[in-house]
């Protein structure tokens, strides 16, 4: 099958969505599938051979904070010249409602497409005021794949229609195989996540720190992410800080091999996400996960079965159920196992073959749609001759 | 020509431009239509085969056996008022019969059964898809049609009024777990 993968988001700058689209084209070409994925990218940046470049997004102000969008004359024509030469049996657009190639794409493309609606952003005032516009090309699209049931929901309530929830993958041996590190083990908590971004919930860790440090003070804590650490311990008593342990950026070797060696990894994100992926890769590790109690995240720990949750910003709980944890054994050990054996739902094998479903589906569908016009010999009719149908 | 009359005919051949293009739109989300409900019959028809197939393999007990060759059957033959109705029926029977995993390793213990029992997972997984897919198109050209625009100047032509396809889709515990495991 020839596919073509449409990323929103700059190749270059690493985030969840390109990360996702970088595996799902690595598990379609391992099965043998023809993969072009389009992406902005600058245009010296290295690509991998099945990357073809949009040209550099320019960062304008949208949406409360500065966005990297494709738009113009000249993105345009880049798309459309990737659809001609590319001839694709699907399209699958990612993240189709941000003003960028995903909608760039829908306008421009003919025949089967399937996107994926990653975010749950409450509707901006802009998506309101082009809500005609963003209609007519949403309708385009034969397939709406939700990354799960929060944002499904979103989706419903905000352009109407329906969607089918396949989650995000993960690659979940190649963290269940990690080795882990002597020097990160021993009563260590784990945070991964930008620092200065106060919705990965960093500031709710250090506040529940004290009192986690009073009843078992051995406990360091290991934080991988960039931002000003100086900033992070701010609020934490000058005597606790070698508590705390600052990784920077780390590669996905050591952030495996983090997650293997930690005896609890902490998610106390307070908003904003419609998935968390960085749980799945946790429980894949075999990490104990304690995280706070948002929909997304209480989905993805099948409602606490699968790893614990708190209620959200609260530092207090938080503080309660690590240490309630950290002096379990037993419970930690329930936990790896329940989390180790709930993850093979989000492996790639599980999720690209439920993608690849989505595609034979629609792929399907208009080809015998296709068959039946030809038969009935109808060449197209007077309202497509005078260009009055398909657009 | 007086500058009104000029007027007039921009601002009608705007009016026309526009609806020309909402025409474009609905033909576009008929075509969808057409394309969600090829590949839902596709899939319904997959699965009944396949139901009917594991029925007649004798791999099951002859009570099951008779249940779901019933219900595989009469959602091969259905007429199209009660397709829907014989549809849910094939679910209720295949959870019935597939309500255990035993029953399903017995399956693929068969000769050959690993393969039908792929298929059946897939078909089970596939039918709630295709149908959200359909039933997504038709609300989405519902909701154009219900404009006053396309009822005033009937955009939509003759194209029947599309209807949603209901049904119970529910796939058997035991192989609803397989595909996700």
């Amino acid at each position: 099958m020839r596919i073509g993968i449409v990323c929103p988001y700059s190749w270059d700058v690493p985030g969840g969505v390109q990360f996702h689209i970088r595996d799902l084209a690595a598990y379609f070409i391992r099965l043998g599938h023809e993969v072009s994925v389009l992406a902005p990218a600058d245009d010296d940046t290295p690509l991998p051979p099945y990357v073809v470049s949009a040209g550099r997004a320019v960062p304008v102000p949208y949406n409360g904070s500065v966005a990297r969008l494709n738009f113009g004359f000249l993105s345009a024509a880049r798309v459309r010249r990737w659809l001609h030469d590319g001839a694709f049996d699907v399209i699958h657009i990612h993240e189709p409602t941000s003003p960028s190639l995903g909608l760039l794409t829908c306008w421009a493309a003919q025949g089967p497409i399937v996107a994926t609606f990653h975010t749950s952003n409450p509707r901006s005032r802009a998506m309101i005021a082009a809500y005609a516009i963003l209609q007519a090309a949403l309708e385009k699209i034969s397939a709406r794949i939700a990354v799960s049931e929060y944002a499904r929901r979103t989706l419903v309530e905000h352009l109407g229609g329906d969607a089918v929830v396949i989650p995000n993958g993960v690659d979940v041996d190649f963290f269940a195989r990690a080795e882990p590190k002597p020097e990160w083990q021993g009563g260590t908590i784990g945070f991964i996540g930008r620092i200065d971004e106060p919705r990965k919930g960093l500031p709710v860790l250090m506040k529940a720190l004290p009192k986690i440090l009073a009843e078992r003070p051995g406990t360091r804590l290991l934080v991988a992410g960039r931002g000003d650490e100086e900033e992070a311990v701010e609020s934490l008593p000058a005597e606790l800080r070698p508590q705390v342990e600052f990784l920077g950026m780390v590669s996905d070797e050591d952030k495996a091999r983090l997650l293997r060696s930690v005896d609890l990894y902490v998610a106390p994100n307070t908003g904003g996400e419609s998935f968390g992926i960085i749980l799945v890769e946790a429980m894949s590790a075999g990490a104990p996960v304690l995280a706070s109690d948002l929909d997304a995240f209480a989905q993805v720990l099948d409602q606490g079965a699968a790893g614990e949750l708190f209620a959200n910003e609260d530092p207090d709980a938080l503080a309660e159920g690590a240490l309630r944890l950290l002096g379990d054994p037993g419970r930690r050990a329930e936990l790896r196992e329940r989390g180790s054996v709930h993850v093979r739902r989000f492996d790639w094998s599980t999720v690209g073959a439920d993608i690849l479903s989505v595609y034979e589906t629609v792929t399907a569908g208009a080809a015998a749609v296709a068959a039946a016009d030809d038969e009935r010999g109808a060449g197209p009719g007077l309202r497509a001759r005078l260009r009055l149908a398909r657009d | 020509m007086t500058p009104t009359l000029i007027w007039t005919l921009v601002v009608l051949a705007a009016i026309g431009l526009y609806l020309s293009w909402t025409a474009g739109r609905l033909d576009r989300l008929h075509a969808r239509i057409d394309a969600a409900r090829a590949a839902l019959d596709a899939q319904l028809l997959r699965r009944a085969s396949v139901a009917q197939e594991v029925a007649t393999s004798g791999v099951l007990d002859p009570a099951a056996s008779i249940v779901l060759y019933e219900a595989a059957h009469g959602a091969r033959q259905a007429e199209e008022e009660q397709r829907e109705v014989a549809e849910s029926e094939l679910s209720q029977a295949l959870r019935a019969v597939f309500a255990e995993a035993q029953q399903v390793d017995a399956v693929r213990d068969a000769p050959g059964g690993d393969e039908a029992a792929r298929e059946l997972t897939e078909a089970v997984r596939r039918v709630p898809m295709a149908r959200r897919f359909y039933n997504d198109a038709v609300g989405a050209a519902r909701r154009l049609r219900g404009h006053r625009k396309v009822r005033w100047f009937h955009l939509a032509g003759h194209a029947a009024f599309p209807m949603s396809f209901e049904m119970d889709d529910e796939p058997p515990s035991a192989l609803a777990e397989r595909a996700a495991a």
